[in-house]
């Protein structure tokens, strides 16, 4: 009853756009609120495995120490815990702790060899080395300690893994690419790894209707080569395309920078899919026609839940043709109010021919010319406050062109643009992408970086980052850059070291202020484990009570990727 | 003085390239075409001799079907200050045809300075350059990777990569200049020149009335793709490997 009152209030607060009172936090439980500094704890890598006291330095353990009187103290833990326990089932990840569930059962060697009885010996890996990736998130920032991975071939394979490890109540993580930000594909404990990569075929491409159909484990830039010789394009890009996989991309809901032109997965309306239920039921939603109305559209609960339903394991997509005319302009604005004139008029002017529309700051533009090498400006010598790209993607080259010259002549002359560089060849198209999609990888170079992916109201999304410029000092770095064509704002920020002090001026002051402007805390990059518990700064709690029947009727063991998606206290068995 | 540079339309250089069902050619419908890389960096040479104070124009010429015109375009968006088009149909530009029609257009221009890429990247001719130089009896600087002008003497001073080290030659203009890929790092073409390159001017002229004969002295006799690789295959062990590289690779 506290907890849902407590619940209730936030999200009062949250309509209303009301600070809070501090009398109000009170009732709040500590895994709603992290805004003090020490229980937002980034230190140490962010909740490796501690196995035992040896492992760490002093000023680590000092540190952990500390942590954990806190945690006592707010009663999070009980006390002695730590020196207790040699081998600490307790993970931190940005906020509160995870406990491993006691309902789950461990591995025994039955298990082994009933796994190696329906998949092929070489696809049961217990071999650490092998382990030790599928158990790491490509941020190196989550760190599961799972002894199993499986890497079934077929549904029906996947169905028998599914029917046996939901009656020995053995936890699962479904795995693809595995190049998730938010560590929804990443055990948290031991969850027994299920990785789809081996089922990687195509299985049929109608070239009248666009529809491809295939296995969940093909990588998306496969699809996308072998699209390419069929004259067609996947209707989604990511900048992991080179490992990340359609089914992971499909039950993680990922965009990237094309959507304004491709749409949304979930508006995609011939994406269907199969998927594998807990108990191992095999559903086959797999649509190959554009028009289906008949009952529930039930693919759509796959769509965005991260494995917490059912494992993908084939997907059908409607794929548009391929547009060979493309152009790009990278062009300088001199504050933000004009980046959003700017994506006024291009909708209006270019219409359907817009397929993307990214801006980034100064800050952003400082580090790439800074950090990568080969990137030049592509405006010298002035650095500007903003930069915009837009791209045009049509079937007209020379058409398409003139238009988006004229678009851009006018702007400039009104002063909208101060100035900008259109691409001459698909080199200079690929140099001036390289310039947006390179900041994450600037950014590292920083040192730590804190990430945060908003949907925010258009006209509000860069206060943010003034706020927070203003809020952080030097030295630390504030970016932001992102698609200002979906209103999907990435603030990054940056500073040599992770440091406490830091991430609890961020941290929940950043959520709090999305959830203020109505915004979503996580506008591509899903919820996994990072954001479980924050969920309620962008749903209501009816909407998550909903969500958590659903996860209830459906896996009602909760045996699929556990921890993730909904807010612990509430995803904890029955 | 006045200088001439000569632009080469090419399929894009990241494009794949795929040869035409029938071997006669590569396939160049629905593909991006875009400046020849060398041409480029040609152009680039030649707009910052003009902005050194070294010369006073910069003529950019181009030769084959209509849409070469939108290549000139680009020329002239980088800088170039007027542009000229050869319009012909003929897919028999091939080197000589292509340094006659130049050797032309030179005698009606009269550049103290024609510079081109040293090679168009779609058929690997490198020999253009080398035949205007024959035709007109000019100096030739070919693969340059360092350009110096002396106004005063008349000369041009041009390093080339050669093996083992770096040749400097002298050249005195008028004379031909042929580009290597370090030379410079071409521009981009910014909003305002885009503008401005819409009313420079694109003279339009054919082989006839240059008195150029396009003549076919070679014949392609078929265009072919290289053979594709053979897929890998995974060795368990290293006995396995070991035993590979001996009966099958026969390398150890």
């Amino acid at each position: 009853m506290e907890k849902r009152r407590a619940y209730a209030l936030l999200w009062q607060w949250r309509a209303s756009s009301r600070p809070l009172s501090s009398n109000h936090r009170s009732l709040l439980p500590n895994s709603l609120l992290t805004s003090r500094s020490s229980d937002s704890g980034s230190m140490f890598n962010f909740g490796r495995s501690f196995t035992s006291l040896s492992s760490f330095t002093e000023q680590q353990r000092q540190s952990f120490q500390q942590l954990l009187n806190i945690l006592i103290d707010r009663r999070v833990l009980h006390q002695g815990t730590f020196l207790r326990s040699s081998n600490l089932p307790v993970r931190f990840y940005g906020s509160a702790p995870v406990e491993r569930s006691a309902s789950f059962s461990e591995i025994n060697t039955k298990d082994i060899t009933y796994f190696k009885s329906i998949l092929r010996e070489n696809n049961v890996i217990q071999d650490p080395d092998r382990l030790q990736p599928a158990n790491t998130d490509w941020m190196h920032k989550y760190q599961g300690s799972s002894k199993l991975m499986l890497l079934p071939r077929t549904t029906e394979e996947v169905s028998h893994i599914m029917r046996y490890c939901n009656s020995r109540h053995l936890a699962i993580v479904p795995q693809g690419g595995n190049t998730g930000l938010v560590g929804g594909s990443v055990p948290v404990f031991d969850e027994v790894i299920v990785n789809v990569s081996q089922m990687n075929k195509i299985i049929s491409f109608d070239k009248v209707s666009g529809i491809l159909v295939c296995e969940a484990g093909c990588i998306l830039e496969n699809l996308e080569s072998f699209l390419d010789n069929e004259g067609f394009v996947m209707p989604l890009d990511l900048g992991a395309k080179g490992s990340c996989q359609i089914g992971g991309n499909v039950s993680t809901n990922a965009g990237g920078l094309r959507l304004l032109l491709v749409q949304h997965l979930h508006e995609n309306s011939s994406v269907g899919l199969e998927a594998v239920s807990a108990n191992g039921t095999v559903m086959d939603m797999l649509g190959i026609l554009r028009k289906d109305n008949t009952g529930y559209d039930l693919k759509h609960l796959f769509i965005g839940s991260e494995g917490s339903l059912g494992i993908v394991t084939k997907v059908s997509i409607l794929t548009p043709p391929k547009l060979s005319a493309t152009n790009l302009a990278f062009l300088a604005c001199k504050d933000y109010l004009s980046c959003q004139k700017l994506l006024f008029k291009a909708r209006r002017k270019l219409g359907e021919v817009l397929s993307a529309f990214e801006f980034l700051d100064s800050h952003a533009m400082d580090a790439v010319l800074n950090n990568l090498e080969g990137v030049r400006n592509p405006l010298p010598p002035a650095v500007h406050n903003f930069y915009v790209l837009i791209e045009t993607t049509g079937s007209d080259e020379s058409y398409d062109r003139e238009r988006l010259d004229t678009f851009l002549f006018r702007l400039m002359e009104s002063g909208l643009i101060l100035d900008g560089v259109v691409a001459q060849d698909i080199n200079q198209v690929s140099s001036f992408w390289r310039i947006r999609e390179g900041i994450p990888e600037a950014l590292m170079k920083f040192g730590a970086v804190y990430k945060y992916d908003l949907s925010l109201p258009l006209e509000k999304m860069y206060d943010l980052v003034d706020e927070m410029r203003a809020r952080l000092g030097n030295p630390v770095k504030v970016v932001g850059y992102g698609h200002l064509g979906d209103s999907n704002l990435h603030l990054n920020i940056t500073s040599p070291q992770y440091n406490d002090d830091i991430l609890a001026q961020i941290e929940p002051f950043v959520y709090e202020w999305t959830s203020k402007h109505r915004g979503s805390i996580s506008a591509e990059h899903g919820i996994g484990l990072m954001k479980a518990n924050k969920l309620y700064y962008s749903k209501s709690p009816e909407v998550v009570q909903l969500m958590v029947s659903i996860k209830r009727l459906m896996d009602p063991n909760g045996i699929l990727n556990p921890y993730k998606v909904l807010p612990h206290c509430l995803s904890a068995n029955n | 003085m006045k200088i001439m540079v000569a632009i080469k339309r090419v399929v894009d250089y990241a494009v794949k390239i795929r040869v035409k069902p029938d071997k006669s050619g590569v396939e160049t419908k629905n593909v991006k075409m875009s400046m020849n890389p060398f041409c480029e960096i040609a152009l680039e040479e030649a707009l910052r001799i003009k902005e050194a104070g070294l010369a006073s124009e910069v003529v950019a010429v181009s030769m084959g079907s209509a849409q070469c015109v939108d290549t000139l375009r680009t020329s002239l968006a980088m800088g170039a200050d007027r542009a000229i088009h050869v319009e012909s149909m003929s897919d028999r530009l091939y080197p000589l045809n292509v340094a006659k029609l130049l050797k032309a257009l030179v005698d009606v221009e009269n550049p103290g300075l024609l510079i081109l890429g040293k090679q168009a990247i779609d058929d690997d001719c490198n020999q253009t350059g080398q035949m205007v130089a024959g035709l007109l009896k000019w100096p030739q600087g070919t693969f340059a990777s360092k350009v110096v002008l002396d106004k005063e003497k008349q000369t041009a001073t041009v390093d080339r990569e050669v093996d083992g080290g770096i040749e400097t030659l002298s050249l005195d203009l008028p004379a031909i200049i042929t580009t290597d890929l370090r030379l410079n790092q071409p521009r981009y073409a910014t909003l305002p020149n885009i503008m401005k390159a819409k009313s420079k001017p694109i003279k339009k002229v054919t082989p006839e009335e240059l008195n150029v004969q396009i003549r076919s002295d070679l014949d392609v006799v078929e265009v072919s793709e290289p053979p594709k690789r053979k897929a890998g295959v995974i060795l368990s062990s290293v006995d396995e490997l070991i035993g590979k590289l001996k009966n099958e690779a026969r390398v150890i």
